[in-house]
């Protein structure tokens, strides 16, 4: 690696911390109803909304009733995707007259409205502009949205002393989106068209290159899709290649606006975690935890990135990279992504060698809590949390509490389904997918190669990532289906264990710390923290990982590739 | 408790026996852990009855089936061997209980029936030498007792009508003098018989924390379950790949991982654990209710103590007068005395003595008295004769009552008052009619080493509070000699309910010491109420806890015992999570070896064997011998507890992280190798 790429790095972890506190106190002001220096602008906006469809913001609800609103919301929203889709060939804005079919209209309504971003499918081929505008788009916000009212939810609940309510759904999601989003999404569109994203309601160009050959190039309102595609984890690219793409990322200015945006929000949520529950120190240990575990999973995959493959007899792996980017570039994104739960890609994870394609693979088995998706990748940690404090609790020998609340049964038991649900879906799926001719059809490399791609396709999906490990087709029933089940189960068979816990949590009384205390804000507590994340990652999938990219880089050593 | 005692002969020869009824499957499915090992031990047995008849080899899987089942073996023997100790406890218990002859007063005359036929509210009388038939209060004279067959204290001790020490057991027996007893429990449901019952631990019920950490476990079984299910699905894609002929992943090997996984350490040792917990306590001389109890008691962060009998000796003895200007001594030891003859308690006793003492004074009950008892809203006592009424009482209700009747303090008198509070010692004025005569010095002594013991509970996290019905003076001067953190001066019972209320509604954990009636309700409010077995029979019931030594710093103890159960459980689930990265070694390399072989019988997989097992099959089966022999191992760690030091939380945390953590990652890849080393010496595989 050279100097200058080592000095990026540091500039740009920098600047992430950097903003860290100034995001994470806005946040906070706003996911706690009080009124920001936007306010005078958006106020007028948001006072409309809800007059316009009749809600009461000030109705607090019980987890119940919050879920209930969340699901319902949720649904529609798959369903509108899903129509959109189906009927773009009579709806307007389709001007290549694009079709897909009703598999791939499944899987993408239910990736986006999940945050998985998952791509079965390839935009500029078979979506038209109305249903990237309207129902892509669209979601990106939503879905990003609906994490965030999640996380306010739970961190309500847990700072809660004796209530029953965790506040208002509608009312969550309409700050989230008017006070959050929106406001970060413009200033980052804007960034990125000076950059050169493309930002067109145009058809498709048809043009002869230098070779003299013909190329069509694709348009469409990307730049303001790109944005918010980082912003809030979707990760799901205007065009298939996603931020490969010249049109999506053309220089590196934008691939790094790209990339501090990337993790921007989940790392400032830490913050705003602490100041509502009373102790900054509280989040940022959760910022320490997922730093110290993004820093490793980096140091090992730069290592393995920049080793020579004996089998090719290469000194640097470049297959599937951009050469504006760079090799570090490239495995920095490849490392957020994966951590991120965003899955946006400017590289190819196919090509990577074998052990930091692993650690990519274990960035999203971790459960996408290193960072993880907008709300969603604290509200996971937090699970892991709550298992974390059980286990000290009971070593050092008192009713674990967290937040001064004692976890009881309940919480453990949903705590605990909320950590194993998504691991238990990819490896039942990619069982299946192996014991099967429709799942073995997908895969286009041999041996252990092809296992890492059917292992990374179901990861990425029950854990909301997105990202695609390439090589598999994803497009079959087989896949879409499976893939849409391992989606939903991934997002609400955790959304809805939280929502419960908050509203068990709210409900309790806070004990004032004492000498017998264990404190949650510290280093061990982290250290243990980090501990239980990579242990039950690594011991639920240490054999198929063994199967997979270990097996293969054992034979890359012996000079065998796939 | 010594090791030999851990270890009986008798006990672990019962136990052996009683493990083997524990495959019952009702018993079984209340572990489910233990249920899939189990279960495994099933399938594998069943494998090899079907190699009997394909004519396969069976050696391998003899091995593995017969060492599942010892791993599901020992798991009963700890929960066997946890119970025989309370069952011998019971035992001994049982024998005391033998069939008393109980002499019970009706209508005025003696009766002699079986202490069986005894119900509450029977008047009984016990004499020297007579077993006490049931449980009861003592409502008349005053008897040594041996109580050793309860508290396993042979000294007898001292059980009297009025004051704090009424209560009597059944099952222990009159030394000397006489006593008249009201039974307050019905047939089967006295002392002894809970004691039994909770020995026994035949209506153990889980508590809350034990709960928690079975889903836990349960989770992870699942989990694991998964994983190896699965996993054939992985291996049988890879060995296609390879052309491989035949596979090594086979029932009776995936079943040895499971068993591996799965948290066998915790699961077979987690209802020994929580057994020996009550069992410990009961060896401290503490009766539990209940587990949650105890379990409890591990949280509290608050001790509410009454002073007198706990941080005091409790006797507090009068030991002078101090007149009031122009009063002669003589005239305020008479009245003392006077104001004292109807008192039966300790005090009050004390001070008739010391009038007789020290000035002669010997005065008779006579009808002529009308004897003003103590009520807890005036607190004062005394007589009225002819005219003249004489009080004694607490200093500030004294005044109270000599002002409403027009008299007057005067400066000194308040001044004496304060130098005896000031001593540690409790002021008791004296009055006659309008007339103050002057003051009676009680004398209490904190209780040795006491100070010592508060010391320890503040470095647990625990703050303690005094509470005493003396005046503020004297339980400031007090509370400082024992070194409490706070006190309550001048409280009523409904202060100290007041006080654990506002305790618990700030969210601490609170205990309550105590022993007298007006502490019963203070003490069913707490989290944790110890009562002392002197102490009265409404305190005891009113209690979750019963300190048959009656010593009120014995909550350190419990408190250990709480806080020893749940570490011990934590510490156990690490360990059984760490030893999974090395069975994970051991075990992989031998499913895997065969894969992507090329040309040479064992694949690149094969070099995960880092620990160099001799072949697939030892390593599996050491695998397999090392989580069963962990249980037998960790045995005596289950029933004795972790220990546990008042220390910082984080501290506690780090040694038992290095201990069951680190050593737990690290032990097995010793003990498999060391099993491998010996069955390859043995010339098994």
């Amino acid at each position: 690696m050279a100097i200058h790429e080592g000095l990026q790095l540091l500039f740009y972890f920098g600047l992430l911390i950097a903003l860290i506190p100034i995001l994470g106190n806005y946040m906070a002001k706003v996911l706690s109803d009080q009124t920001t220096w936007l306010s005078p602008v958006i106020g007028p906006l948001e006072k409309g909304i809800y007059r316009l469809t009749g809600i009461d913001p000030q109705a607090s609800m019980s987890w119940k009733t919050y879920s209930g609103s969340l699901l319902l919301f949720n649904g529609l929203g798959i369903l509108t995707v899903f129509g959109l889709q189906i009927g773009q060939s009579w709806l307007p804005l389709n001007p290549e007259h694009v079709q897909v079919n009703i598999w791939v209209a499944l899987n993408t309504a239910v990736s986006f409205v999940t945050n998985t971003n998952w791509q079965a499918y390839a935009g500029e081929a078979e979506m038209s502009y109305l249903t990237q505008m309207l129902g892509l788009n669209t979601q990106n916000f939503l879905s990003a949205a609906t994490g965030l009212c999640v996380f306010a939810a739970l961190t309500r609940g847990l700072a809660a002393q004796q209530k029953k309510e965790l506040g208002n759904f509608w009312r969550d999601l309409v700050r989230s989106v008017l006070y959050i989003l929106l406001p970060l999404a413009i200033v980052l569109a804007v960034a990125l068209v000076s950059q050169g994203v493309v930002q067109s309601m145009a058809p498709y160009e048809t043009l002869t290159t230098l070779e003299g050959a013909q190329q069509i190039i694709p348009k469409g309102p990307a730049a303001s899709q790109i944005a918010i595609k980082q912003l809030g984890t979707n990760g799901g690219g205007f065009f298939g290649v996603n931020s490969a793409h010249p049109l999506e990322n053309p220089t590196p200015l934008s691939n790094f606006l790209q990339m501090l945006s990337l993790l921007l929000i989940p790392a400032a949520l830490c913050w705003t975690y602490g100041k509502m529950v009373g102790s900054i120190k509280q989040g940022t240990v959760l910022l320490y935890v997922m730093f110290i575990v993004l820093f490793a999973s980096l140091a090992v995959a730069l290592w393995f990135e920049y080793q020579p493959n004996p089998a090719l007899g290469i000194t640097q792996n470049w297959e599937g990279k951009e050469t504006r980017f760079g090799i570090m570039n490239s495995v920095l994104w490849a490392n957020n992504t994966t951590a991120a739960s965003n899955g946006s890609v400017n590289a190819m994870h196919d090509s990577f060698n074998p052990l930091s394609g692993m650690v990519l693979l274990l960035n999203i088995l971790f459960g996408e809590v290193i960072f993880g998706g907008v709300g969603a990748g604290l509200y996971g940690m937090l699970m892991f949390v709550i298992i974390t404090v059980f286990i000290t609790g009971l070593m050092v020998g008192r009713t674990p509490e967290y937040l001064g609340k004692k976890l009881e049964a309940f919480e453990i038991r949903l705590a605990a389904l909320a950590v194993v649900l998504p691991s238990a879906f990819i490896l039942i799926f990619s069982a299946v997918a192996v014991l099967t001719p429709s799942g073995l059809a997908g895969i286009s490399n041999a041996g252990p190669h092809g296992l890492s791609e059917i292992l990374y396709a179901f990861s990425s999906q029950a854990n909301n990532n997105g990202s695609a490990f390439g090589g598999l087709t994803a497009s079959s029933p087989f896949y879409t289906l499976l893939g849409s089940i391992a989606m939903l189960a991934g997002r609400f068979g955790v959304i809805l264990p939280a929502l419960a816990i908050a509203g068990h949590m709210a409900t309790k009384k806070s004990t004032p710390a004492s000498a017998g205390t264990f404190p949650t804000d510290g280093f061990l507590f982290a250290s243990v923290l980090i501990g239980v994340i990579v242990i039950v990652g690594a011991l639920t999938f240490f054999p198929v990982l063994t199967l997979g990219p270990i097996a293969e880089h054992l034979l890359m050593l012996n000079g065998k590739v796939f | 408790m010594t090791t030999s005692q851990i270890f009986n002969v008798t006990i672990l020869r019962r136990a052996a026996l009683d493990a083997c009824f524990k495959f019952d499957p009702r018993q079984q499915v209340r572990n489910p852990v233990m249920l899939v090992v189990t279960l495994g031990a099933l399938l594998t047995t069943g494998t090899v009855f079907t190699h009997l008849f394909t004519g396969e080899s069976i050696q391998f899987e003899v091995h593995i089936a017969l060492w599942l089942w010892f791993t599901s073996y020992f798991g009963n023997l700890a929960e066997a061997f946890a119970e025989g100790r309370g069952k011998a406890q019971a035992d001994s218990l049982k024998k005391t209980r033998s069939d008393a002859q109980a002499k019970v007063i009706k209508d005025g005359q003696t009766v002699i029936i079986s202490a069986a036929e005894l119900h509450k509210g029977d008047t009984v009388i016990c004499e020297a030498n007579d077993m006490i038939p049931g449980d009861g209060e003592v409502i008349e004279g005053i008897a040594s007792v041996d109580e050793s067959a309860i508290t396993g204290e042979s000294a007898p001790v001292i059980r009297e009508s009025g004051g704090d020490r009424s209560a009597v057991t059944g099952g222990t027996r009159v030394i000397s003098d006489r006593i008249l007893i009201r039974i307050t429990a019905e047939p089967g449901e006295s002392f002894l018989d809970q004691m039994i019952h909770l020995v026994e631990g035949a209506q153990r019920q889980k508590t809350p924390n034990e709960i928690a950490l079975n889903i836990l476990l349960i989770t992870l079984t699942l989990v694991f379950l998964l994983a190896v299910v699965t996993l054939k699905a992985f291996t049988g894609y890879s060995e296609s790949v390879t052309n491989l002929a035949q596979s090594d992943v086979t029932l009776p090997v995936l079943i040895a991982l499971l068993v591996c996984l799965i948290p066998t350490t915790i699961g077979g040792l987690l209802s020994a654990i929580g057994i020996s917990g009550m069992d410990r306590l009961l060896q401290k001389n503490v009766l539990a209710t209940s587990g949650r109890a105890v379990e409890a008691a591990g949280d509290i962060d608050v001790l509410l103590l009454d002073k007198t009998g706990t941080i005091t000796h409790g006797n507090r003895m009068a030991s002078g007068f101090i007149c009031a200007p122009g009063i002669p001594e003589k005239q305020l030891a008479y009245a003392a005395a006077l104001s004292s003859l109807a008192d039966e308690t300790p005090e009050g006793r004390s001070i008739v003595s010391l009038a007789t003492e020290q000035y002669g004074i010997d005065i008779k009950k006579s009808d002529t008295y009308t004897f003003i008892p103590f009520q807890a809203e005036t607190r004062m006592s005394g007589v009225d004769e002819k005219g003249t009424s004489t009080r004694k009482g607490a200093a500030d209700s004294i005044f109270a009552h000599i002002e409403k009747q027009g008299g007057r303090i005067s400066e000194t008198l308040k001044k004496q008052v304060k130098e005896v509070a000031h001593r540690g010692s409790t002021p008791l004025v004296v009055s006659q009619n309008q007339q103050i005569l002057g003051v009676i010095e009680l004398k209490d002594t904190v209780k040795a080493g006491i100070k010592e013991r508060f010391m320890q509970l503040r470095s647990m996290g625990i703050r303690t509070i005094m509470i005493t019905g003396d005046n503020p003076l004297t339980a400031a001067a007090i509370a400082t000699e024992a070194g409490v953190d706070d006190f309550m001066a001048e409280a009523t019972p409904e202060d100290k309910l007041k006080r654990i209320r506002s305790e618990q509604e700030k969210g601490h954990m609170v205990a309550m010491v105590g022993d007298g009636t007006n502490d019963a309700p203070a003490l069913a409010q707490a989290d944790v109420g110890v009562a002392m077995n002197s102490g009265t029979q409404a305190a005891r019931e009113a209690g979750n806890m019963v300190d048959l030594d009656s010593n009120p710093t014995k909550l350190i103890e419990v408190v250990e015992i709480g806080k020893q159960l749940l570490m011990t459980r934590g510490a156990l689930t690490t360990f059984s999570i760490a030893n999974d990265v090395a069975k994970y070694f051991a075990i992989l390399p031998a499913l895997f070896g065969g894969i992507y072989a090329t040309g040479t019988p064992t694949g690149p997989l094969s070099q995960l064997n880092i620990m160099g097992l001799a072949s697939p099959q030892s390593a599996i089966l050491s695998a397999v011998i090392f989580n069963a022999l962990i249980i037998v191992c960790l045995i005596p760690l289950a029933l004795q507890g972790i220990p546990y030091r008042p220390m910082k939380a984080e501290s506690i945390l780090k040694r038992n992280l290095l201990i069951y953590g680190v050593g737990g990652l690290i032990a097995p890849f010793i003990g498999i190798k060391a099993i491998d080393l010996a069955l390859n010496t043995l010339g098994i595989f």
